[in-house]
């Protein structure tokens, strides 16, 4: 089962090695990370999207996680309302034939092009991952030279203030 | 106004080198030992603790430093502290900081590192001891900057000892040492991401109650966790209170009296049938402060299937980590059992329960079959527990000596028993000695090990020597990797690969070598007579007893076994057939 993970942490030397070692030393499998700063200086955010068996494991990720020193709040956010969203550039390869059907093809997507040459496009795309795949099987045809995606990064809708409440005390 | 007056006196503090920093700073967290290994890395610290007063211990080795460090905190209940330098120090360190982090034991422990301008450029003697480190340390720092360093070194005393314990390690990269900066220790420790639960829930409480009052076979599972917490008095009430039998985990052994009539014995692959019958039978299993480790629980699918199992512990992820938990409990184990005795609940009626159990405890009881003409392991035990009225601080090392001594060595009191339970390290008896002495000046200390186990860290004898420490070194010598072999007959159909010795050193000449005083024995009586002698003296000595090779450990649980599948319950029964 997908989990989406997100954590505030310390911005500290290591803090993403140390969580990243912790998945590893516990043979946990990570899909995708993102990471950036938050509103408040010295604190940064993580977005974690995990592939695990069950429940159990997930909640083990989410206590471990919990544990290091520099973490400072973990939530399982995939059950929440949440807006999850990946950015991605995909270039594509293009003729003077097919280029103005690619500009129609992803104005549904709200993607934009976001650089362009004699044999190829670049397009920009943002959105839930479903919309990103849905996005590159439809390209794919034309003839994909490069994807990078940035992974996911989510949080719950609302306006809760996820960074500044502090870690609370476990009680299960 | 006053916040002026703060901002002056911190203007008055003089100015001081990192190193000197660090030895106020032990200063102030009142630190009695140092266990360390001097290096270029670390030199300057070592100039400054020359005339600093502070007792530091020179081991032969840094793998003896972090153990003996270990030794020092299970005994003391206080943090072990330990120098390294950069590179090789630092790396012969990694085996005592995993020893520690499944132990759950407290350290803080300094490691050298190169000067910052060249970390990164494969220096002489640089090693990543940050990456190496970090999954085998509760939490670690590397310096840089030096007006850093005194609230780090507060941070790391705070985060060791509290919680659950673990090694906390500072990697000073030795620019930090030689730069100047204002020592101020006397602030407040704080940590947001780090808040340890230490009261328990009452509405989990509650429920533990009520289930408790429901039972029929309850039992208690302890394990360290309750040492750590300096529970073992609130254990013994609350059992006596509620009537409900105790059984231990290998690390939790002292933490209630082994003499107790509710007392079970150890559990696990070498547990007592007892202990392992009732953890498989009882409808309500209470474990206090144990990690539900698989030497302890077997297959987990045979595990307490019955049960209803309450877990207390002071780390949350150790609670349904392997076994599902009905009543979970993040707590101390201390205020836990307060707050349970204080409960008061009603007690469960157990008659037919207690009965069952006396019956296994009568009809399967540890056993070994006599033999005069050498000296059994078992024996051994028995009459070093004897001697020592059961006073004793006991290390042992890890191998078929370290299931006997757990076995056969009663512990009725709590912080006795120093061994390495979660990584098995061979090595660690004969320093942790030196540092559970340190830490008991008055106490006895019989450090028993395997012929292989001591040649790993044997170097330290000269420690021993040199500070006069008047531990007894018992080498229960079976001329094998005793464990191994055992595995081996039964495992691997007797094939020995590499696991006879039968030219090992004359120990006896070693120690003497050391200038310690050895002695040998064969039979049972030349054993009497060598432990009394070494145990009227208030000196280091080595006994060297022959054993038979082929002695082996029972009963046992195989490995993938349920624990209510123990093999050789009855060894004399069985070999006699
Ligand atoms: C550092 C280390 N290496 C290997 C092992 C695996 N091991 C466990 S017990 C054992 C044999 C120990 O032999 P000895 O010290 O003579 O003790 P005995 O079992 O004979 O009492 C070995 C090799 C270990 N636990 N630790």
């Amino acid at each position: 089962m997908r989990r989406i993970i997100t954590m505030t942490v310390n911005n500290r030397p290591g803090v993403l090695n140390r969580i990243t070692g912790l998945f590893t030393k516990r043979h946990y499998n990570i899909e995708s990370i993102t990471v950036g700063h938050t509103e408040i200086e010295g604190i940064s955010r993580m977005t974690f999207v995990v592939n695990v068996e069950d429940e159990r494991i997930a909640e083990q990720i989410t206590k471990q996680l919990n544990k290091q020193i520099d973490v400072l709040k973990v939530n399982d956010i995939t059950d929440q309302a949440i807006v999850a969203r990946e950015l991605a550039l995909i270039k594509v390869a293009v003729n003077s034939a097919v280029r103005q059907e690619i500009y129609t093809l992803i104005e549904p997507f709200r993607a934009s092009v976001v650089d362009v040459s004699r044999d190829s496009l670049v397009v920009q795309v943002t959105g839930e991952p479903e919309k990103i795949e849905a996005l590159i099987d439809l390209l794919k045809p034309y003839g994909i030279k490069e994807v990078a995606r940035t992974g996911t990064t989510a949080f719950t809708r609302g306006s809760q203030k996820n960074a500044a409440s502090y870690k609370t005390p476990f009680i299960i | 106004m006053a916040k002026m007056k703060v901002e002056e006196q911190r203007k008055q503090r003089t100015k001081m080198s990192g190193a000197l920093m660090l030895i106020e700073a032990l200063k102030a967290e009142k630190v009695e030992v140092i266990f360390g290994y001097p290096g270029g890395a670390v030199l300057p610290i070592y100039d400054k603790l020359y005339d600093s007063g502070l007792f530091h211990v020179l081991t032969r080795h840094e793998q003896g430093a972090i153990h003996a460090a270990e030794g020092y905190a299970r005994i003391s209940g206080k943090p072990g502290v330990v120098i390294a330098t950069s590179g090789p120090g630092a790396t012969n360190i990694v085996t005592g900081l995993t020893d520690a982090m499944m132990d759950s034991i407290p350290l803080v422990v300094f490691t050298g590192q190169v000067a910052s301008n060249v970390i990164g450029s494969d220096a002489f003697q640089e090693a990543d001891v940050l990456g190496i480190t970090m999954p085998i340390t509760k939490h670690s720092y590397q310096v840089r900057d030096i007006q850093e360093l005194p609230r780090i070194i507060k941070e790391a005393f705070h985060i060791a000892t509290t919680g659950r314990p673990g090694p906390v390690l500072i990697d000073i990269p030795k620019d930090m040492t030689t730069a100047e900066g204002e020592f101020d220790y006397e602030q407040d420790v704080h940590l947001p991401g780090y808040q340890p639960t230490v009261h328990p829930n009452h509405l989990q409480i509650r429920k533990l109650v009520e289930a408790v009052s429901q039972a029929k076979k309850p039992v208690i599972l302890a394990g360290a966790g309750v040492l750590h917490a300096n529970a073992s008095k609130e254990l013994r009430q609350y059992a006596e209170q509620q009537n409900i039998p105790v059984i231990h985990t290998l690390l939790g052994l002292g933490g209630f009296p082994a003499n107790h009539p509710l007392f079970l014995g150890m559990a696990g692959m070498h547990g007592t049938y007892t202990a392992n019958m009732a953890l498989y039978e009882c409808d309500l299993l209470i474990n206090i402060g144990a990690r539900f480790d698989d030497r302890v629980t077997g297959n987990l699918k045979y595990f307490a299937p019955n049960a209803t199992v309450a877990h207390i512990d002071i780390d949350p992820a150790e609670i349904g980590k392997n076994v599902p938990t009905k009543i979970p409990i993040v707590s101390d184990a201390k205020e836990a059992l307060k707050e349970l005795i204080h409960q008061d609940g009603k007690r469960p009626d157990i008659t037919a329960w207690l009965a069952q159990l006396a019956e296994w405890k009568t009809n399967y009881p540890l056993a070994y079959e006599n033999d005069v003409q050498t000296v059994k392991p078992q024996k051994l035990i028995e009459m070093i527990y004897e001697l020592t009225n059961g006073e004793a601080v006991v290390t042992t090392d890890v191998g078929q000596h370290q299931m006997w001594t757990a076995q056969y060595y009663k512990f009725n009191r709590p912080h006795r028993w120093v061994t390495s339970g979660g990584l098995g390290t061979m090595g660690f008896g004969l320093p942790a000695a030196i540092g559970a002495q340190l830490a008991d000046k008055q106490a006895t200390v019989v450090s028993i090990v395997g012929d292989a186990g001591f040649q790993m860290t044997l170097q330290e004898l000269s420690v021993i020597q040199e500070l006069n420490l008047p531990i007894k070194v018992v080498i229960v010598n079976n001329q094998s990797l005793g464990m191994v072999r055992q595995w081996q007959e039964i495992f691997y159909d007797k094939r020995y690969s590499h696991s006879l010795v039968p030219n090992q050193p004359d120990f006896v000449k070693l120690a003497e070598a050391y200038n310690i005083k050895a002695f040998r024995a064969k039979t049972e009586e030349e054993a009497k007579e060598v432990l009394k002698q070494a145990f009227s003296l208030s000196e280091p000595v080595l006994l060297d007893f022959h054993v038979k090779a082929d002695e082996n450990v029972y009963p046992m649980v195989a490995p993938g076994k349920g624990l209510h599948e123990m093999v050789g319950v009855k060894p004399c029964e069985e070999s006699l057939q």
